[in-house]
């Protein structure tokens, strides 16, 4: 991101782009706007719902939660489990494909880049009959699993683009002051790669926390349900009651919206590096 | 031990520190290169499995499953006759699967035109230095980050018939006679889905575009102005080539994102209405788990895979381009 200040084109009227920028903005980000206002509107107003939230009215919320609260918390669950899981799993790989010239990596990044062209519906199948034997269905554990598939291939890639840039002589220094392979990647890879680990985590919590394919194939029950199933039985019937479905898609927004506002410098590159890396 | 000494050349892990090295003997050097190995081997294992539990797996299971008469019977009895092809008979030749077909390269090709133009031209307008450009940029991404789920859940209230307020706009501009039925006519509903989908991927274009424009020196801008080349001749002649290698990645990554969109469709439409917005990949959806026909439901899937694949090839020498690039 840092050459962009000598590419840039310098215009003469600096405020007329903002102006066009804004009404960009406006017209791209007016769903967003939409939910938010017909989730604070009294709740049975379904026709012509006013264009500005005049009669702020939480009810939509006090419904949302009630109903869906517990499967927001399901979805919490699932998607924390699912970072810590990734993580686990995809940094040392990352770290294997980036700095050692093991056998069988290129077949591994293969395989990792193949994996983006599989699509979901056909791991949901096959998942759904081996979950079934294995009493997977239904359960935080069997989530989390099959939401990582999105999240594993993600950080391994991202995560191998950061890794690849810590110099292999930093590591070396503290192989021959005596610290194992274990030692340099715990206290000395792992601690330089905190941005990497950071931006990996919070897309793969998106990832999860949105996934819904898994959670309408791989659920049966009211047990284990995440908010995104939840949503999508609201618009599956008739829906007298929007502003309550609003509220919950609000709701399952927050991560989304908290990601842009507080991490938004780290958004770009997980954008960019699990992309194009 | 003999293995390992035969593969002991490809290893990558050479001690820089030669003295500690000449100091061990042979076999105790062996034996330490060889726990180096399966250390570094040890890193890549759990992903490894994890790969092939969850992609391997499914893949091979799809492709055995495809060939048995497998539905919710198999999950009490255990058996799945094996029927050959007739699967695959089925799911070809029933009435929906040209349909699906082609609903499937509409929505693709629709979607990702429509991503990429818009996209690049707001990746284009951001090259200009204004206030605000960065905090406009990065909520831009607002639409992209938001769970598809979501995204439906609003458009659908957005693009209702009766109290959508799209067709309110558009009736107090009197443009339009009656209220269309967005989601509801067979011939409106694809559209309405494309259209949709369209504003879900203006983001992700446009952030990587942005990112391969920033990457294109000012100084070719500068020598093309003063060949006279500045407005669309510039970017005709300056920008485009420049960022072709960005191009086929972000188009290649969106087709094989978009073949396999699955949230969005069910969310708005469902596949309907009779079969307007049905997709490959919806439909394999039906097939295992409305129909409860998982054979038949596999038989789509690696269809779907086989279309993937070939845009795979492409993919893979388009990020090799870039690479290089």
């Amino acid at each position: 991101m840092t050459p962009a200040v000598a590419s840039r084109v310098r215009t003469r009227r600096p405020w007329a782009s903002t102006v066009i920028g804004v009404l960009l903005l406006a017209v791209m980000l007016f769903p967003v706007y939409w939910m938010a206002n017909v989730s604070l509107q009294p709740s049975g107003s379904a026709a012509q719902t006013p264009w500005f939230p005049v009669q702020l009215s939480f009810a939509g919320y006090g419904v949302a939660l009630s109903q869906q609260g517990g499967h927001l918390l399901t979805s919490l669950i699932v998607a924390a489990g699912s970072v810590l899981f990734s993580l686990l799993i995809a940094t040392p790989a990352a770290y294997a494909l980036a700095h050692f010239r093991v056998r069988g990596s290129t077949a591994v990044l293969f395989g990792i880049l193949i994996s983006q062209m599989i699509p979901g519906i056909v791991v949901a199948n096959a998942l759904y009959s081996a979950y079934n034997n294995l009493g997977l269905l239904n359960s935080i554990p069997g989530l989390i699993l099959a939401d990582s598939t999105a999240g594993i291939p993600f950080a391994i890639l991202i995560l191998r683009a950061f890794l690849g840039a810590i110099p292999t002589e930093v590591v070396e220094a503290a192989r021959v002051d005596g610290a194992g392979q274990i030692r340099a990647f715990v206290s000395i890879v792992l601690p330089m790669s905190r941005n990497a680990l950071i931006t990996a985590a919070l897309f793969t919590f998106l990832f999860t926390w949105s996934d819904f394919l898994f959670a309408l194939t791989l659920t049966t029950t009211e047990d284990v349900r995440p908010v995104t199933l939840g949503l999508f039985q609201y618009i599956g019937t008739y829906v007298n009651d929007w502003s309550s479905v609003m509220a919950t898609a609000v709701l399952a927004s927050i991560p989304a919206v908290a990601l842009l506002l507080v991490a938004q410098r780290y958004v770009t590159a997980g954008v960019t590096g699990g992309a194009v890396k | 031990m003999a293995d390992t000494h035969g593969r002991g050349g490809v290893t990558t892990y050479r001690p820089s520190n030669g003295a500690a090295r000449a100091a061990t003997s042979v076999p105790a050097r062996w034996s330490a290169r060889r726990r180096e190995r399966l250390l570094q081997l040890a890193f890549l294992v759990p992903a490894v499995a994890y790969l092939l539990a969850f992609f391997g797996y499914p893949v091979a299971q799809n492709v055995v499953m495809a060939f048995q008469h497998y539905t919710t019977a198999t999950f009490y009895t255990g058996e799945a006759p094996w029927i050959g092809l007739d699967n695959y008979a089925a799911v070809v030749g029933s009435a929906v699967f040209s349909k699906a077909l082609l609903n499937t390269a509409l929505f693709t090709l629709g979607s990702i035109a429509g991503q990429f133009v818009i996209g690049l031209a707001i990746a284009v307008f951001f090259r200009r230095q204004f206030p605000l450009s960065r905090v406009l940029r990065s909520l831009l991404l607002l639409p992209w980050l938001v769970p598809l789920i979501v995204s439906g859940a609003v458009w659908r209230w957005i693009l209702d018939q009766d109290n959508g307020v799209l067709n309110r706009f558009l009736g107090a501009l009197h443009l339009v006679a009656d209220r269309p039925g967005w989601l509801t006519s067979t011939s409106l509903a694809l559209i309405a889905v494309i259209a949709v989908n369209i504003w879900i991927g203006i983001p992700f274009n446009m952030t990587i575009l942005y990112g391969g424009l920033q990457d294109i020196p000012e100084e070719l801008y500068e020598a093309a102005a003063m060949d006279g080349a500045t407005g669309w001749r510039a970017f005709r002649y300056v920008t485009w080539p420049l960022l072709r290698p960005v191009v086929n990645v972000v188009l290649v990554l969106g087709v094989v994102y978009t073949i396999k969109v699955l949230d969005i469709i069910l969310g708005l439409t469902g596949g309907g209405p009779a079969n307007a917005t049905q997709t490959i990949a919806t439909q394999s959806y039906q097939l295992s788990f409305q129909q409860f026909d998982f054979g038949q439901g596999a038989a789509l899937g690696n269809i779907l895979i086989v279309i993937s694949l070939v845009f795979a090839l492409f993919y893979l020498r388009a990020s090799r381009g870039a690479v290089r690039g």
